[in-house]
């Protein structure tokens, strides 16, 4: 998938330190000395060291570590609210990190719309004045500002709300003006720092589903911020994970699961990754519906179209798994005239059992887009997984633990 | 014992000041007699209307802005002051007060700003307001007279300084206590310093700074009533006036007005203050 993507934004070799005679610690670190060795030696905080990666264009790029890791000196590197120290940052394939002041503003206008952990919406603006800010500062006229701020307020469901104030709303409320204020600026590139983690968990996942529904349609750049395994694995196209200012890992929720670069990320990945402990049973979904080894094409291609599905499951009476049927093998057999779907069943993915663990699902689903069939031990089809519901529910089971811990403390 | 001679501070001051007063008195001289008619203009205006209709207007005023509360305190309060006699001292009081208010924000405010977002300008401004609160007001009524004359252009003067600090200060503090996300958002949507100023951090900090403009009142009607001493009218007279014949009831009765005057104008830039915080629906 990457490669036939055009690169967004590109990082190379950017360093961020804080301080005010930043050169000695920047010849430290090209000598390989950690965050923490730096501290100790010049009283300068390293934020991020020699980051190098692409951004691709329509994509959710996750950004993932724990507090202090620097993946937040990071993302402000992107609009300049952080100043680089060192390295380049090419954006549609223009250097910004030497931008002038009115170039920068472009750029900020133009190209980036931010989202932010606490919301910092403007407390003494109404709902509609937050989302109309970045069309304000760029002089665009009241009746297009108020267009373009419907249209945003629509598209995160907060219609009717134009003339609340930001203090009557929910944090869940708060934070879709939030991502409506960045999204009337109509911008190429989302950044989204810790954007639900001030939410709580069962509106951090309405949130999370939002987004990538909203994506379907916007096909944005998204830079996406978390400190959350489980939301990073569900958001994520792909993954970078820091550690001390430093890139230990890019590469797919299934990279990061299945072939962790370093032990820190074998580590990070097993203490909060709960799909050891998550098999197939959990994730299945049961199937909409299901084609008989004794039905004939038309009337599968009529299940199909009821349920629009491309591909069935075909089972024996007793529900036994047969194997798989595709809708223009069904439609060719049915111009054919063939009366039984016999000859035309095919192996499809090798059928998994209710215990597997979820995470060696990972590697057989990112080869394909069908579903895995979940069988028990009698060979009797008990439901199926496909890439979608076996992130979700990664997600899900995260959420219900994350509540079970709350309600403890 | 070396005899270490007494440094001549005051001689120092004092040539400095007649340098000023030689080429500036001219100039100073010229805005004291704009200014003075200004103010005499002002109170002969509200002497013509009958006292009533002001009571009335201030009534109406102090409804609007702070509440039923503090209009009908106004209202009894301004009616004994009539009753009393004072009405006339009390006009001339409230408008020394407002214009020494009004020039005070017009030059506190801007430096305010200045001072919160350049650390500069916090390093230049704020030792000097130290020394401005802490100079004894008295002092201050000196060197008026020269450049202003005798009367209430220079009590406005002196007035200015002693009670522009608390305008200063507290429009900085305003300033520098928005959150810091929210200026963080109004960078990344790419606002110009102007903008981000006047869009979000000015609105926010209104609170604030009308608790400054509160606090600049205060002192202002305080000193007003010093500045008795160098010619300045109104309640502040009426008290220099009893001290001298020795009369306590008449002191009282002055002092009472600016005690009833203090809190009306209290309560209505409170009002304001609360009419302008975030989030309210008002």
């Amino acid at each position: 998938m990457p490669a036939e993507q055009s690169v967004k934004i590109a990082v190379r070799g950017l360093t961020k330190v804080f301080g005010d005679s930043s050169d000695e610690a920047l010849a430290l670190l090209r000598q390989g000395a950690s965050k923490q060795q730096i501290l100790d030696k010049t009283g300068q905080a390293v934020g991020v060291a020699d980051a190098n990666f692409d951004v691709y264009e329509g994509e959710i790029l996750v950004i993932m570590g724990l507090s202090g890791s620097g993946k937040s000196s990071l993302i402000r590197c992107l609009n300049r609210l952080n100043e680089p120290t060192s390295g380049e940052i090419l954006i549609d394939g223009e250097d910004i990190v030497g931008l002038g002041h009115r170039d920068l503003l472009r750029l900020r206008r133009q190209k980036f719309g931010m989202v932010f952990q606490h919301f910092a919406l403007f407390p003494h603006r109404s709902i509609r004045d937050n989302v109309e800010y970045g069309l304000e500062i760029q002089g665009i006229a009241a009746e297009e500002r108020a267009e373009r701020a419907t249209i945003a307020l629509k598209q995160v469901g907060l219609e009717g709300w134009e003339d609340a104030m930001p203090g009557q709303l929910s944090g869940g409320m708060q934070q879709r003006v939030g991502l409506a204020r960045a999204l009337a600026v109509d911008p190429d590139v989302l950044l989204m720092d810790e954007a639900f983690s001030a939410l709580d968990p069962l509106i951090r996942r309405d949130m999370q589903q939002e987004l990538v529904a909203l994506q379907s349609r916007m096909r944005k750049t998204i830079v996406f911020i978390t400190h959350d395994l489980d939301e990073a694995l569900f958001l994520g196209n792909r993954i970078i994970l820091m550690k001390d200012a430093r890139i230990e890992q890019v590469g797919t929720a299934e990279e990061i699961l299945s072939a962790p670069a370093t032990p820190y990320v074998e580590r990070f990945v097993a203490e909060v990754d709960k799909s050891k402990v998550l098999t197939a049973s959990s994730v299945m979904r049961r199937p909409r519906s299901v084609a008989f080894v004794s039905d004939g094409p038309r009337t599968v291609l009529r299940k199909m179209e009821d349920e629009d599905l491309n591909l069935l499951c075909v089972v024996e009476p007793d529900f036994r798994l047969r194997g798989v049927i595709r809708d223009e093998v069904a439609l060719a057999a049915a111009q054919r005239g063939d009366k039984s779907i016999k000859d035309i069943i095919e192996p499809g993915v090798t059928p998994v059992s209710p215990e597997t663990p979820v995470r060696d699902l990972f590697a057989p689903l990112s080869q394909t887009s069908l579903p895995a069939p979940v069988v028990d031990a009698s060979g009797i089809l008990k439901g199926i997984v496909i890439r979608a519901s076996l992130l979700q529910g990664l997600a899900e089971q995260t959420i219900v633990s994350d509540e079970i811990q709350e309600e403890a403390a | 014992m070396i005899e270490i001679p007494p440094i001549p501070l005051a001689e120092w001051i004092d040539d400095g000041l007649d340098v000023l007063t030689d080429h500036f008195a001219d100039a100073t001289k010229v805005v004291s007699d704009v200014m003075e008619s200004g103010i005499e203009g002002t109170v002969d205006g509200l002497m013509w209307l009958p006292p009533w209709v002001t009571i009335i207007a201030l009534g109406l005023l102090a409804w609007r802005l702070a509440g039923v509360r503090t209009a009908v305190f106004a209202v009894l309060g301004f009616a004994l002051l009539w009753n009393l006699g004072l009405w006339e001292p009390t006009l001339q009081t409230l408008v020394l007060v407002l214009m020494a208010t009004l020039i005070a924000v017009a030059i506190g405010t801007p430096l305010g700003v200045a001072a919160a977002l350049s650390s500069t300008a916090y390093r230049v401004i704020f030792p000097v307001l130290d020394f401005m609160q802490t100079m004894p007001a008295f002092v201050y009524l000196i060197p008026a007279i020269p450049f202003f004359g005798l009367g209430p252009v220079a009590a406005v003067f002196s007035t200015v300084i002693f009670a522009m600090p608390p305008a200063i200060r507290l429009t900085t503090l305003g300033i520098r206590q928005v959150p810091a996300d929210l200026v963080e958002a109004a960078d990344a949507f790419g606002s110009t310093k102007w903008q981000k100023l006047t869009k979000v951090q000015l609105p926010l900090a209104v609170p604030t700074i009308m608790a400054g403009i509160n606090q600049t009142i205060m002192l202002a009607l305080s000193m007003v009533v010093i500045a008795a001493m160098i010619g300045a009218q109104g309640l502040g007279g009426e008290v220099w006036r009893a001290i001298q014949r020795n009369e306590a009831g008449m002191g009282f009765e002055a002092g009472i007005a600016v005690v009833i005057l203090a809190m009306v104008l209290d309560r209505i830039t409170q009002g304001v203050t609360r009419r302008n915080q975030p989030g309210s629906t008002a």
